[in-house]
C-alpha cells in the first residue's frame, strides 16, 4: 500500500472513518522507511513492535466505537533527543549511547493520547548542537533531494524522514534554527513555536531559555494540526506559558487580504546565494499578489545575533551538559581509576568535539571576571533584538526571511570550519533570541533541484497570522514535492 | 601582647517543613531506605524540569519575617555550579544576586540581662544535596554510594553579618535561630538530623582595629556544642598563627569534634568558582504585599513578645518568663495549663504554675531523658494539682505526694487526693477531735 502521498490529516480522518487501518498505515510506512532509510539514514533507532502494538490499540478504539484522538493512527518520527519510556534515547551522543528513557517527555503524553504512532527515533546533530548531522556521533543523515548533501541540523533526520515521506509527521526541537533550517534544506514544513507554548519537559536540554519543541510535516494544516495537540502550559514545565491554545486550523483559511507582510533589509546579505534571494523575493510578491502589502522593515541589530547566540546558548549548555559524568547513567569510562578521572575520561570520551567547544566557551563566558562582560552583556543585547522585532511588529503583522543563507550543502563542505557553519543559522537565530514563532516553507528549487526555504515570523503567540500567510502561500504555489526514490 | 578581638560570622542551613521536596513531589522524611525518596527530577535525569514547591517560598518568608528581613518582592533562582556526585545535575539551584529576603536581625539575651542584636544579611532558598557513603578502609568496596534521598529537600541559608565577637555568642545565637524558628513552625532544626547545619566564617584581629582581618570558613558542625568548640579552636589556632609571626591565610577548614580540632580543606586558590548565572528553567518568584502580608499575620507570637507578655500581664520575673518561652512547645504546655483557670485567678496562678511546670515536671522528665511531649501528667492535670494548691484542699508537702503519683501511675489529682485521703484539715474542730 503507498500510502506515502497523504497528510497527516488524510491519515488521522481515514483512520477515524475505518477507510485505513492504523496497523496498515504502520507497516507501509515502516516497509518504506526500513528501505529508503538505508541510503538516507534519517533515524537512529526503529520502534517496529511498540509501534505496531500502538497502531492496534488505535484500531480497536475505533472498532470499539471510541475516538483514538485527532492523530488517529498517524506515524510520528520523533528526534531522539525527547524522552519516550522504554526507548533509546540517545541524543546522537556517545555519553548516552545505551541510555534508556524512564519517563515520558510531555509531548510524548500528548501524542499518545492524540493516537499517533512512534516509528522511530531521528538523527541529530550531538545534543542538538550542529546544522548539518554531520555531528551525530554515530553517521550523518543524507537529504533525500540529493545523498551527497546534508539534511541541515540539528534535526536533520526528523527533516529528511518527513522529506522522504518515511513518516507523514515528525518532532524536531529548535534553539537556533533546528527545525526550520533543516525543513528549509529539505522541503518540508517546519515550525518553531513561541517560546513557552509547547512544554520542554522531557526535552533533553541544550539551550533552556531558547529550546521550543515543534512539529515537521509535508503541509502547512498537518503543522498546525500537530502544533495543536503539543500546544499548552504543563505544570511540569514553569516556563510554559499560561495562554489560551487557539483553534490553528481554523486560522489556515483566513488568507492573506490586507495582511501587512515585514521584508527585512538586514537579512538579504552579501554572500547569500542568488538563487535563495531571488526564491524569496519572489514569494513576497506572490503573498502581494494574493492581497498582502509588502513593506520593508529594519531589525538593526540583527548583526549581533550570531554573537548573542554564541554566548548565551553555550553557557546555557555548559550547565545543562554538567549532569553527563557517568554518575548514574550513560557512558563510564572504564579507564578511570578515581573521582576526578571517571569525570574526565568520561566526558571526554563520551562527548564529540562540538559539544566540547560549546561546553568550553559556555563555562570560559560564565567564569568569575567574564560574566559581565560576556553573558551579562549578550542578555542585554539579547533584549535589543526583541525590541528591534516589537518595533518591527507594530507596523507588520509577519515577517518573510530567507530561513537559510543557501540550499542544503554537500557533506563534509562544512564540517571543518565551524563559523562557516554557524553562519548557517544566521536568520533563524534571532527569532529564538526574541521567543518568537517561525515557520519554515519550501519556495522552490535551485537550478540543480534543491529545495529553497521561506521564512515566516509572528509576534509571539501569534502562530495563527503565520500559519494563514503559509496555508495562503501554499495553496498558490507548487512546491509541495516529493524526493524521488532511486531504484 | 597584644589582645584580640574574633570576628564570626554564621551561615546557617536549615531545612524547611515541608511534605515534599522543592522542586519535585518527591517526599521529605528523613531516615528512609536509600535512594527510596526519588524520581528522575530529583535524580537530574536528561530533560527533567523543575518546578518550585511554594510551600518551601512561604515557610522561608514566614521565618525571614520573624528576624525582621526585608522580602524582595522578586528573586531569583540562579545555578551554583560544581561537581560532585551527590549532586545529580552537577548544578546546584540557588539564589544569588537576588535572595527571597534580606536585612533582619535577631536578638540574643545575655546573661546580664542585655540583648546583644546580630544583623542578618540574607535568607535564600536552594536544595539540599545528597548523601555519600564511603566503605572506608574496606578492600572489597573500593567506591563510593550515593543517597539521593536528601537531594532537592528545601533548605533556607541564613547568613549573618560578622556581629558575633565569641564562640558563646555564636551558639548562643544558633540556639536563638532555632527557638525562634520552631516557634514559626519554618523547621525542626534538629541538627543531629541534619536539619540544621551551620559553617562559621572566623577572623581576629587586634582590639581596637576597625578593618576585618582574613577569615577562614570552619564547616562540619552538627551541634550547639561543636560550634562553640570549632569556632574556639579556630580563635586559638588563628592566635598562635599570628603570634608566632605568621600569617592566616583564607581557606575552608574541617571540623573533628573527636579531635577537637580544624583541618584545612581547601585554599582560597583551590576555591571553585561557581560559575553563577539566572537558572533558564525557572522563572523570578513574585511575591505581593498582599501576600507577604497574609504570611505575616499568620506567625504566632514569636519568643520575645511572648515572654514580655509573662512579665507584663502575669507578673512573672523575667528569668521566669525567659525559661517558660525558650520552647513553644514548653510555652504552649504553659498556657493550656494557665487557662484552666478562671481570668482573674490567672495571675496568681502563673508563679505557682511555672514553678510546678519548670521544676517538678520539667526535673522528673529530664532525669527521664524525656521530652515534654512524653509527659505522662498533662497540662489540664498539673494545672488541677496548682489549683487544689491554691484552693487549700492540700498543702504543698501533700501536693508533692500527688504529683510522685501522677507522674509514677498516672491518674487525676482529685481522685488522687480522694483516695490517698490527703485533704488538708484547717478546721480547728476538726483537728481537736
Amino acid at each position: 500500500m503507498n500510502l506515502e502521498t497523504l497528510s497527516a490529516a488524510d491519515i488521522a480522518r481515514k483512520v477515524r472513518a475505518k477507510e485505513l487501518s492504523a496497523r496498515d498505515v504502520a507497516k507501509s510506512f515502516l516497509d518504506r522507511a526500513h528501505g529508503w532509510d538505508k541510503t538516507i539514514k534519517a533515524f537512529l533507532s526503529f520502534n517496529d513492535d511498540a509501534a505496531l502494538a500502538q497502531a492496534d490499540a488505535v484500531d480497536r478504539a475505533v472498532s470499539a466505537g471510541r475516538d483514538p484522538g485527532p492523530l488517529a493512527g498517524v506515524p510520528v518520527a520523533v528526534k531522539d533527543n525527547l524522552c519516550v519510556t522504554g526507548t533509546k534515547t540517545t541524543c546522537a551522543s556517545k555519553i548516552l549511547e545505551n541510555f534508556t528513557a524512564n519517563y515520558d517527555a510531555t509531548v510524548i503524553e500528548k501524542l499518545r493520547a492524540a493516537g499517533a504512532v512512534f516509528i522511530g527515533k531521528t538523527n541529530l546533530d550531538e545534543f542538538a548542537m550542529g546544522s548539518s548531522t554531520e555531528n551525530s556521533a554515530f553517521f550523518t543523515t543524507r537529504n533525500p533531494w540529493d545523498v551527497s548533501r546534508v539534511p541541515g541540523g540539528s534535526s536533520g533526520g526528523s527533516a529528511a524522514a518527513v522529506a522522504a515521506r518515511l513518516a507523514p509527521l515528525a518532532l524536531g526541537s529548535d534553539t537556533g534554527g533546528s527545525i526550520r533550517q533543516p525543513a528549509a534544506l529539505c522541503g518540508v514544513v517546519g515550525l518553531k513555536p513561541t517560546y513557552g507554548r509547547v512544554s520542554r519537559f522531557g526535552l533533553v536540554a541544550f539551550a533552556s531559555s531558547l529550546d521550543q519543541i515543534g512539529p515537521f510535516s509535508t503541509t502547512v494544516a498537518d503543522a498546525a494540526l500537530l502544533l495543536q495537540v503539543l500546544a499548552g502550559h504543563d505544570p511540569k514545565d514553569s516556563t510554559s506559558a499560561r495562554v489560551p491554545v487557539p483553534d490553528f486550523s481554523a486560522a489556515l483559511g483566513r488568507g492573506v487580504q490586507g495582511l501587512r507582510v515585514g521584508l527585512p533589509k538586514e537579512y538579504f546579505i552579501d554572500g547569500m546565494d542568488p538563487e535563495v534571494s531571488r526564491a524569496v523575493r519572489q514569494a513576497v510578491t506572490t503573498l502581494e499578489s494574493l492581497g498582502a502589502t509588502v513593506k520593508e522593515v529594519s531589525l538593526p541589530h540583527t548583526d549581533a545575533g550570531l554573537s548573542v547566540y554564541y554566548v548565551i546558548a553555550p553557557s546555557e549548555a555548559s550547565a545543562n551538559l554538567a549532569r553527563f559524568d557517568g554518575v548514574r547513567y550513560g557512558y563510564r569510562s572504564p579507564r578511570a581509576t578515581s573521582l576526578l578521572e571517571q569525570y574526565e575520561f568520561s566526558r571526554d570520551e563520551g562527548f564529540g568535539p562540538e559539544v566540547k567547544r560549546r561546553i568550553m566557551l559556555g563555562t570560559y563566558a560564565l567564569s568569575s571576571g567574564y560574566y559581565d562582560a560576556y553573558y551579562l552583556k549578550a542578555q542585554k543585547v539579547r533584549t535589543l533584538i526583541k525590541q528591534d522585532f516589537d518595533r518591527a511588529f507594530e507596523s507588520v503583522d509577519v515577517i518573510a526571511t530567507p530561513t537559510a543563507p543557501t540550499a542544503a550543502f554537500k557533506a563534509g563542505e562544512k564540517s571543518d570550519d565551524p563559523l562557516q557553519m554557524y553562519l548557517s543559522d544566521v536568520f533563524t537565530i534571532s527569532c529564538n533570541l526574541a521567543g518568537l514563532p517561525g515557520l519554515s516553507m519550501p519556495c522552490g528549487f535551485t537550478s540543480n533541484g534543491l529545495p529553497i526555504g521561506l521564512q515566516l515570523l509572528g509576534k509571539p503567540f501569534d502562530e495563527e497570522t503565520v500559519f494563514a500567510a503559509a496555508s495562503a502561500y501554499e495553496k498558490a504555489t507548487p512546491w509541495n514535492r516529493i524526493p524521488s526514490q532511486p531504484a | 601582647m597584644t589582645a584580640y578581638e574574633s570576628v564570626i560570622g554564621l551561615e546557617v542551613h536549615v531545612q524547611l517543613k515541608t511534605n515534599s521536596k522543592i522542586f519535585c513531589s518527591c517526599p521529605t522524611g528523613f531516615g528512609e531506605t536509600a535512594n527510596s525518596q526519588i524520581c528522575p527530577v530529583c535524580c537530574g535525569y536528561p530533560g527533567v524540569l523543575p518546578v518550585l514547591n511554594k510551600k518551601a517560598v512561604d515557610e522561608l518568608v514566614r521565618a525571614a519575617l520573624a528576624v525582621g528581613c526585608r522580602i524582595n518582592p522578586r528573586s531569583v533562582f540562579a545555578r551554583k555550579q560544581y561537581f560532585y556526585p551527590d549532586l545529580p545535575k552537577n548544578y546546584q539551584i540557588s539564589q544569588h544576586d537576588l535572595p527571597l529576603a534580606v536585612n533582619g536581625h535577631l536578638d540574643i539575651p545575655q546573661k546580664s540581662g542585655e540583648k546583644k542584636t546580630v544583623r542578618i544579611q540574607r535568607i535564600h532558598l536552594e536544595e539540599d544535596a545528597g548523601k555519600l557513603l564511603h566503605a572506608v578502609g574496606s578492600r572489597a568496596l573500593d567506591y563510593s554510594l550515593v543517597d539521593l534521598n536528601r537531594t532537592g529537600v528545601p533548605l533556607m541559608e541564613i547568613v549573618s553579618e560578622p556581629d558575633i565577637r565569641s564562640p558563646e555568642e555564636a551558639s548562643d545565637y544558633l540556639d536563638t535561630l532555632r527557638t525562634l524558628l520552631r516557634y514559626v513552625g519554618a523547621s525542626e532544626c534538629d541538627m543531629e538530623k541534619g536539619s540544621m547545619r551551620c559553617d562559621a566564617n572566623v577572623s581576629i584581629r587586634p582590639v581596637g582595629q576597625t578593618s576585618l582581618g582574613t577569615r577562614a570558613e570552619v564547616k562540619n558542625m552538627n551541634s550547639l556544642r561543636s560550634v562553640r568548640d570549632a569556632v574556639a579552636h579556630e580563635i586559638a589556632r588563628q592566635i598562635q598563627v599570628v603570634e608566632s609571626g605568621g600569617r592566616v591565610v583564607q581557606e575552608t577548614r574541617l571540623w573533628n569534634q573527636d579531635e577537637g580540632a580544624t583541618h584545612s580543606m581547601r585554599s582560597k586558590e583551590e576555591a571553585h568558582d561557581y560559575r553563577y548565572f539566572p537558572d533558564p528553567d525557572l522563572v523570578p518568584v513574585e511575591l505581593s504585599a498582599d501576600w507577604i502580608e497574609t504570611l505575616r499575620r499568620s506567625l504566632p507570637e514569636l519568643p520575645e513578645a511572648r515572654c514580655a507578655r509573662y512579665e507584663r500581664d502575669l507578673g512573672l520575673s523575667a528569668y521566669d518568663a525567659a525559661v517558660l518561652t525558650a520552647e513553644k512547645t514548653l510555652a504552649d504546655f504553659f498556657e493550656t495549663a494557665l487557662n484552666r483557670f478562671e481570668a482573674p485567678a490567672r495571675r496568681e496562678a502563673a508563679k505557682p504554675l511555672s514553678n510546678w511546670l519548670t521544676t517538678e515536671l520539667l526535673g522528673r522528665l529530664n532525669a527521664q531523658r524525656k521530652t515534654l511531649d512524653e509527659s505522662p501528667v498533662s497540662s489540664v492535670q498539673l494545672a488541677d494539682l496548682v489549683k487544689l494548691i491554691l484552693n487549700g484542699v492540700i498543702n504543698s508537702k501533700a501536693a508533692k505526694v500527688v504529683f510522685d503519683h501522677m507522674f509514677t501511675e498516672g491518674g487525676d489529682p482529685e481522685t488522687i487526693v480522694k483516695a490517698k485521703g490527703l485533704v488538708q484539715v484547717d478546721d480547728e474542730a476538726e483537728i481537736g477531735r
